[in-house]
């Protein structure tokens, strides 16, 4: 196949043709075919020097069949006709070597808004702009005599699904991120950013913020854990946003009963209004899900109302609806997943968001966070570099890393303000959130 | 293949790398997902590809991809070249990776029954027939069980001479019920969380669990679970089973372990340790009673194999000997800053990624305790069992951990079941405080197959050998 000259790609003409091939071929009664295609790369930096530098590339032909009310699912990383073949034969032999049960159906062609979520320069990134990124970090830091640690990626990649009921549905995206860690003697601070386009992660900006975070939180002393009144910076806020994704965003998980989520009711505070939009470019857009259906908005919470939940096929057909285009690659039992999320901003500036508070904690950033119980939404986590003391409408102090124990729900019940500016915050598994920051009235630290 | 290694290796000496090694893998996974008496999911997945790391420079370069030809092994091993030529403008010292190492030979898992030969029919039949067990309570909302196979073909070679070839197996199962009310969710698995109990091992691994003999009993549990009582909140003595003292392991020691850690290479993602170079064979990690070892030998283990992806042979090492911290876990370029020879532990997810420090099974070794003489010999305390939850800090200090299932221990027996069970601790007030290990009688051997690590990330299959274990003055109760 030939290949685009920059980043490696199939020729989407190509890759349709491909695809339509492997639907012909197939004796199910529906077949779908998936494919991934990336080639990405990332520099990864310590000490103040580059120590791993990785780039690959990689596909997926993935093929689910119905045959016979029974449903097989295999998937290889070639594209050639030899490994469609072989692919589609693994599948069809799944299919007839189980019983028959409940089968999850396809969709029929629907058109899916296209969104733009490529850029040039990310695609034709090279390792050389990576480690002049990465040099500009690491030398500000030494010349504040601290340490840089981080990752810079780029990527580029596509996806296309297609099935025998006449989807065909293709986006070509590209995604740069980069983090960092800066270290003193005696403390650390966090930044971190994401982008379509690579030219808008600005290294200075980025270095500026994690070594001026660094220096702000050395020598951090012990404070009592408690509840305090809290400021969460965007990266918590995501955080929180996608463990509640994660939890009960889903139609699954209310079907199931283990969700949070009671539609109707007053779960949060007013002021808090969550959504999922692939369509929206200023997060990390995607106009159609793993099942190619075309996405749609869905409004999660409204002004602190539980009011609507996402859907894949499964959970769609079983409440006699549509779906909202938030299925997962098959075979999936995980149900729907909200990739694309947004808070809505409020009207506070950043730096007065600590302004009333008497006494309470910033929290830069959450880390190892988990579910303890999915329906109190229920999380546990550490604060991580930079958590500080706020007294008297002040950031005073550095504070040790604290434990929280903590519902969500209970927390954003007690939302106080939400800035009007947000950050893009791509996730570290699927997907990403633009979120404010925010300043909650109680927030439990457990140790 | 071998050819292909070749070309790699050829080139990459050609265009100036003073060190490169290939790996070619090939991977097939089989995924088997029963669902409320319904089989929800089959897939056979299969990945093939080759990386090629080098030094130029003094600084690494990797590249891979999954195109297996004579011109994609030149084009990628280019792009290697060029990446470490990078990295070389902005690197500290030069990688050291010691003396040389040219292991040679063949390993493959120890199987009993392939598990790709075993009928669909069979293996299907079995997660219906426990997910019919799990049915059978009332009460049960959600019943899941799930099978998974995997048969990794992989070869390394390198410019030192080196040159291995491996075929790794492995087998996991497990079920889960799950109860809900309006306000609560409970939920009880076996043999352990995460989806299934995993170990290098054919299918006779599998039957081994009796799936459908305990499927009952953690559906009861899992129904039992929704009356039963909070875990109180106090400090107590804490008795864990066996499969929560390997987790407790793996976070509390097994991490904070690995050299890669220490020296800052993981800083900006899973974090460092505190567990640095002048605590080594001074801090007292644990109480007498804990000896922890690295051992890429144990039967079954997810971390066993022949050789590590630098071609270091399998080991077993010391990392806590008697309570004293005596080892970490190595790679080459690590141990050489140490003035140390690597132990064997770097492992790579696949043919797409660098290897990294990872656990191999790293063990509690056993005791002479039992888990009834445990609960005999306790007048207040708390018996957890099977992870539910589990969060540690960047350094691996400060821990919080919860369990699908607790007891309390009054007066030497036990008593009433608690839900919502959890404990924190710091780690080495935690382990000093461990006053009873179980004996070999209660010792298994627990796959992790969700280890992550790395960016970009991977995800390692790692193993920890455990039995029964109790530890005094421990924080429970932290959910109120």
């Amino acid at each position: 196949m030939k290949s685009m000259e920059v980043v490696r790609l199939t020729d989407e003409a190509e890759l349709k043709q491909f695809m339509t091939r492997l639907l012909q071929r197939s004796p199910a009664q529906e077949t779908e075919v998936m494919v991934t295609e990336d080639d990405s790369a990332l520099t990864r930096f310590a000490n103040n020097g580059i120590h791993q530098n990785v780039a690959e590339r990689d596909a997926t032909v993935r093929v689910r069949v119905v045959k016979d009310g029974k449903t097989g699912v295999a998937s290889i990383n070639q594209m050639s006709e030899a490994a469609a073949a072989d692919v589609l034969k693994r599948a069809v032999a799944i299919a007839d070597l189980q019983p028959r049960s409940e089968v999850v159906p396809m969709p029929g062609p629907a058109a899916a808004r296209r969104v733009d979520a490529w850029s040039d320069a990310t695609a034709s990134a090279t390792p050389e702009e990576r480690a002049d990124f990465v040099e500009t970090v690491c030398a500000k830091a030494g010349r504040a005599g601290l340490k840089a640690f981080g990752a810079f990626s780029t990527s580029a990649g596509q996806f296309a699904i297609a099935n025998s009921l006449g989807v065909y549905n293709h986006q070509r995206s590209t995604q740069a991120t980069v983090n960092s860690v800066v270290m003193g003697d005696a403390g650390s601070g966090y930044a971190d950013r994401g982008a379509i386009d690579v030219r808008e992660l600005d290294k200075n900006e980025l270095a500026d913020e994690v070594i001026d975070k660094a220096q702000r939180n050395q020598n951090a002393q012990p404070v009592d854990p408690g509840i305090y009144e809290v400021v969460l910076e965007e990266y918590a806020v995501a955080e929180m946003l996608e463990f509640m994704s994660f939890m009960g965003f889903g139609a699954l998980a209310v079907q199931e009963e283990r969700s949070f989520m009671r539609l109707g009711e007053q779960i949060t505070g007013e002021q808090v209004n969550i959504f999922d939009d692939g369509l929206d470019r200023t997060g990390i857009p995607s106009s159609f899900d793993f099942e190619g259906v075309p996405k749609q908005r869905v409004e999660l919470i409204k002004n602190g109302v539980a009011s609507g939940l996402v859907y894949d096929m499964q959970t769609a057909t079983k409440e006699g609806r549509q779906s909202t285009g938030h299925g997962l690659p098959a075979p999936n039992t995980e149900g729907p997943f909200a990739v694309n999320l947004f808070m809505k901003p409020g009207s506070a500036a950043k730096a007065d968001l600590a302004s009333d508070i008497k006494r309470g904690i910033w929290v830069t950033r959450f880390w190892y966070v988990r579910v303890v119980h999915p329906k109190a939404s229920i999380i546990t986590g550490m604060t991580r570099e930079g958590t500080f003391l706020i007294e008297n409408g002040k950031i005073t102090r550095p504070v040790k890393d604290l434990r929280f124990t903590q519902s969500i729900l209970e927390a954003l019940n007690g939302t106080l303000a939400l800035t009007r500016s947000t950050k893009l915050q791509v996730s570290e598994y699927i997907g990403a959130a633009r979120v404010p920051a925010a300043r909650l009235k109680a927030f439990e630290f457990t140790s | 293949m071998k050819d292909l290694a070749e070309a790699a290796l050829n080139a990459a000496q050609v265009k100036g790398a003073s060190y490169a090694d290939v790996r070619l893998d090939e991977h097939v996974t089989q995924d088997i997902i029963v669902k409320n008496g319904q089989l929800a999911a089959v897939s056979d997945d299969a990945s093939e590809g080759f990386g090629v790391r080098v030094i130029v420079d003094g600084a690494w370069g990797f590249a891979g991809s999954a195109r297996l030809d004579k011109a994609e092994v030149e084009q990628v091993t280019d792009r290697a070249i060029r990446i470490a030529r990078a990295s070389a403008r902005v690197r500290s010292a030069p990688v050291d990776l010691g003396p040389p190492v040219t292991s040679r030979g063949h390993y493959r898992t120890p199987l009993e029954r392939d598990p790709f030969a075993v009928p669909l029919a069979e293996k299907v039949d079995l997660l219906l027939r426990a997910d019919a067990a799990m049915g059978s309570v009332k009460g049960v909302t959600i019943r899941e069980g799930s099978m998974e196979f995997i048969r990794q073909a992989k070869l390394f070679a390198s410019t030192e001479g080196a040159f291995i070839e491996q075929e790794l197996f492995e087998s996991g199962a497990g079920i889960e019920a799950t109860a809900t009310s309006p306000d609560d969710v409970q939920n009880r698995s076996y043999p352990n969380s995460f989806g299934r109990h995993q170990g290098s091992a054919g299918y006779e691994y599998i039957t081994a669990l009796e799936l459908d003999r305990h499927a009952g009993r953690i559906a009861e549990e899992a129904v039992a679970l929704l009356s039963a009582p909070q875990c109180p909140s106090g400090v107590k003595t804490l008795i864990l089973d066996a499969s929560q003292t390997a987790l407790q392991i793996h976070e509390s020691c097994g991490h904070p372990t690995e050299l890669d850690r220490v020296f800052g290479m993981e800083a900006a993602y899973a974090g460092t340790s505190f567990m640095t170079p002048e605590k080594l064979n001074h801090l007292q990690y644990g109480s007498r009673n804990v000896t922890i070892t690295a051992d890429a030998l144990t039967p079954t283990g997810l971390g066993t194999f022949g050789w590590d992806d630098e071609g270091i042979p399998a080991q077993r090492t010391f990392l806590i000997k008697d309570g004293l911290f005596v080892g970490y876990l190595t790679s080459r370029e690590t141990a050489s800053v140490l003035g140390q020879q690597s132990n064997g532990t770097m492992r790579a997810d696949g043919w797409n990624r660098i290897p990294l420090i990872r656990m191999t099974n790293v063990n509690l070794e056993p005791g002479d305790s039992s888990l009834a003489e445990m609960v005999s010999e306790t007048k207040d305390g708390v018996y957890m069992e099977t992870n539910r939850s589990w969060s540690i800090d960047d350094k691996r200090l400060n821990f919080q951990f919860g369990t699908q299932l607790a007891y309390e221990v009054i007066n030497g027996k036990r008593g009433r079941m608690l839900k919502n069970a959890t404990y924190a601790g710091i780690t080495p007030e935690f382990w000093n405080s461990c006053d009873a290990v179980g004996g070999r009688a209660e010792w298994r051997v627990w796959g992790l197959a969700n280890c992550g690590k790395g960016q970009p990330p991977q995800v390692a299959h790692v193993a920890h050998g455990a039995a029964p274990a109790r530890f005094q003055h421990v924080k429970v109760g932290i959910l109120k």
